[in-house]
């Protein structure tokens, strides 16, 4: 594998919320790349903002109270953040897709599973209809039921044919979810979003779900990022990890190197927190995810960590390599400046 | 699954009906004021008055009267108007089409005006176009209906003189076939007709619409930037549903539903309250035959015209009901 071109470059993004108690500094200099064909996972607890990384980039981030305060997402060499409402939207659908975290609230309640996949697959990347196709008056005459079907059975879907006529209401949690995974593999994009999309889901159908998201990678050279609080799905799925804390990007490697030798505090944490079939007494982290309004200073982990120094108290720690292709931003690392 | 609906919800607007029925009857005798009395005049003799009570029944028991009421109801009768001397089922036949015709002119104004103006404040919320909506919506609701209807008749009839100012039409009207003029003329081609009831028509009909326009508005408004929140509109536009066709077809069909029970609701206060355009344009409907009738204690008349408002009632919002079913499968799943 030769080096490939990044297709989402995020640099330094900080997004702050707006609340009647003062301002909440949720995401504070985030770091991530994505290269093409490369499936990389967004790892941390609940809360610590990984699906606000996932909505600013999808520019769905709800502004206000959202506001984004600095960096640049660099998405096929355009900053998203500069882009009219227009041309983003452009880029983004045709481009992106995304898996939402909520199956419950994420379809349409008054339409039914075919209608709005069929829409999806007969106008996909179209920004607008001109005003008869708009009323439905001039229909292209294709096979986007037939493709519908298809999907949704590619996702495992039992009875596919009976489903495109339900409306979401008559489905499952896990159904709903599955149909909004075939809703994400319509059209071909660049870089596929995906916040927790299994969550819902038993084991047997989460294996084929992952399987049919690397089927895709493979064929179509699909990029991914996939957010999850879930290690073991990380460890199937993604070439590399970002383990993210409070806003902050604590620590990337290769999958395999992160998960065998943690650099981070936090990351041994969050691995050592696994609950194990076979093995000893599970461990977890103290302490909770902190405030942010009134965040920790200097690292934000500091109040955690079993590692603490006083260095951590003051000064923010930049992410640094640590060879190998490895970021850390700890300053167990940084202190000294080497390797 | 229309018959079987039909079926759940008849014996309930039956309830409804026998009840309205029961309560406006009873209301309407024990209205202050004796109506012999009142139509007979202060120079009629006490042997007069008792003469006329009798030919109305209102020396017998109230039980007996209102079961002459509800046999005559059957039969399609409602009994004499002290007023015109006429069963009041003639004269509603008479101006009822006119207040209906009023009435839907002025609601589809209302609909097919208030859900573009509230889209497009939503779409572009805070932004001039939605301020300017917002006042207009604003002013629509404040500005009494006898204030607007007399201005629109100052300046655009009597100063401009590019509308006639009262009245329902000023030829021969078309031949009667269901009453409303324009339908009627639509129906034996009569253009001239048409174009005559059509001016007639403008002003009271937009004199109307303003209110429930405005509030049909701000609904739109308030739900589209509800829809625009949705996760299920996010998720759509982000996997490529082109922009339009998300808020033409996906959005709006939940916001209207959100604002459909208004919509029912303004059509059955309409039929009510349409009295005061229908004064200040000399219209000849029946809101305005209503107020008339209480204020001269025609009682038959009253019990006849709050008969059919409620019927109405019933009437728009079983068809809203129905609407919701056609529109949200939650509703029609329900069951």
């Amino acid at each position: 594998m030769g080096v490939r071109n990044t297709i989402l470059n995020i640099e330094g993004l900080k997004v702050h919320f707006d609340t009647l108690d003062g301002t909440s500094r949720v995401l504070d200099g985030v770091e991530l790349s994505v290269r093409e064909g490369e499936v990389v996972g967004l790892v941390g607890e609940t809360g610590c903002g990984k699906s606000i990384t996932a909505k600013t980039i999808l520019r769905s981030l709800p502004v206000p109270p959202g506001r984004i305060i600095e960096g640049e997402i660099l998405f096929l060499g355009d900053n998203l953040l500069e882009l009219s409402r227009e041309e983003g939207h452009q880029v983004m659908s045709k481009k992106m897709s995304y898996i939402p975290q909520d199956p419950m609230t994420s379809l349409n309640p008054v339409f039914s599973v075919g209608e709005e996949m069929g829409d999806l697959i007969r106008w996909h990347g179209r920004r607008r209809l001109g005003p008869l196709e708009l009323m439905g008056l001039r229909r292209k005459h294709d096979n986007s039921i037939a493709k519908a079907v298809e999907l949704l059975d590619r996702v495992k879907i039992p009875a596919p044919r009976e489903i495109i006529r339900r409306y979401p209401v008559e489905l499952s949690g896990g159904m709903r979810q599955r149909v909004l995974i075939a809703m994400a593999l319509i059209g071909y994009s660049s870089l596929l979003i995906a916040d927790e999309p299994t969550t819902a889901l038993d084991v047997t159908i989460q294996k084929g779900i992952l399987e049919l998201i690397e089927e895709k990678v493979k064929e179509e050279e699909l990029s991914v990022l996939y957010i999850t609080h879930n290690l073991g799905v990380a460890r199937r799925l993604c070439d590399r990890i970002y383990v993210m804390y409070a806003g902050t990007i604590a620590e990337t490697a290769k999958t395999q190197d992160l998960l065998d030798n943690p650099k981070h505090p936090y990351t041994s944490g969050l691995i050592s927190s696994i609950p194990k079939l076979t093995g000893d007494e599970f461990k977890g982290i103290d302490g909770r995810i902190p405030d942010y309004i009134d965040p920790p200073s200097g690292c934000r982990f500091h109040p955690r960590c079993p590692e603490v120094m006083e260095i951590c108290e003051q000064e923010k720690p930049e992410l640094v390599k640590v060879g190998g292709g490895r970021l850390v931003a700890c300053h167990l690392f940084s202190t000294g400046g080497e390797s | 699954m229309f018959g079987r609906y039909l079926a759940k919800r008849l014996p309930y607007m039956m309830l409804v009906l026998f009840g309205i029925s029961l309560l406006i009857f009873f209301l309407a005798r024990v209205m202050p004021g004796d109506p012999a009395r009142l139509a007979l005049g202060p120079e009629a003799t006490q042997e007069q008055v008792q003469a006329l009570r009798h030919r109305l029944g209102l020396d017998q028991p109230l039980y007996t009267q209102y079961y002459v009421f509800v046999k005559g109801l059957l039969k399609g009768e409602l009994g004499m108007s002290l007023v015109t001397k006429r069963d009041v089922s003639k004269d509603l036949i008479q101006r009822l089409p006119a207040t209906l015709e009023l009435v839907a002119v002025a609601m589809t104004i209302a609909i097919l005006g208030g859900i573009p103006l509230g889209m497009l404040s939503a779409l572009h919320k805070d932004r001039t176009i939605d301020q300017l909506s917002r006042v207009f919506a604003f002013a629509g609701v404040s500005f009494p209906r006898f204030w607007i209807g007399i201005m629109f008749q100052i300046g655009i009839a009597y100063t401009l003189g590019l509308l006639p100012i009262t009245g329902r039409i000023s030829g021969d009207p078309p031949a009667h076939m269901t009453g409303l003029y324009l339908l009627d003329s639509v129906l034996t081609r009569d253009l001239a007709a048409f174009m005559d009831s059509f001016k007639h028509m403008v002003l009271p009909a937009v004199t109307l619409s303003l209110s429930p326009l405005a509030q049909i508005t701000r609904l739109i408004r308030a739900s589209m930037i509800e829809e625009l929140r949705k996760d299920y509109t996010i998720v759509s536009r982000t996997i490529g549903m082109p922009e339009n066709l998300n808020i033409y077809k996906y959005m709006l069909k939940n916001a209207f539903t959100a604002t459909l029970t208004v919509i029912g609701l303004l059509v059955g206060w309409l039929i009510g309250n349409a009295f005061i355009v229908e004064q200040v344009f000399s219209w000849p409907g029946m809101a305005r035959y209503g107020v008339n009738s209480v204020l001269r204690n025609d009682f038959n008349a009253v019990v006849g015209v709050t008969l059919v408002i409620g019927v109405g009632y019933v009437f728009i919002n079983f068809i809203v009901d129905l609407l919701y079913g056609y529109l949200d499968p939650r509703i029609r799943l329900k069951k």
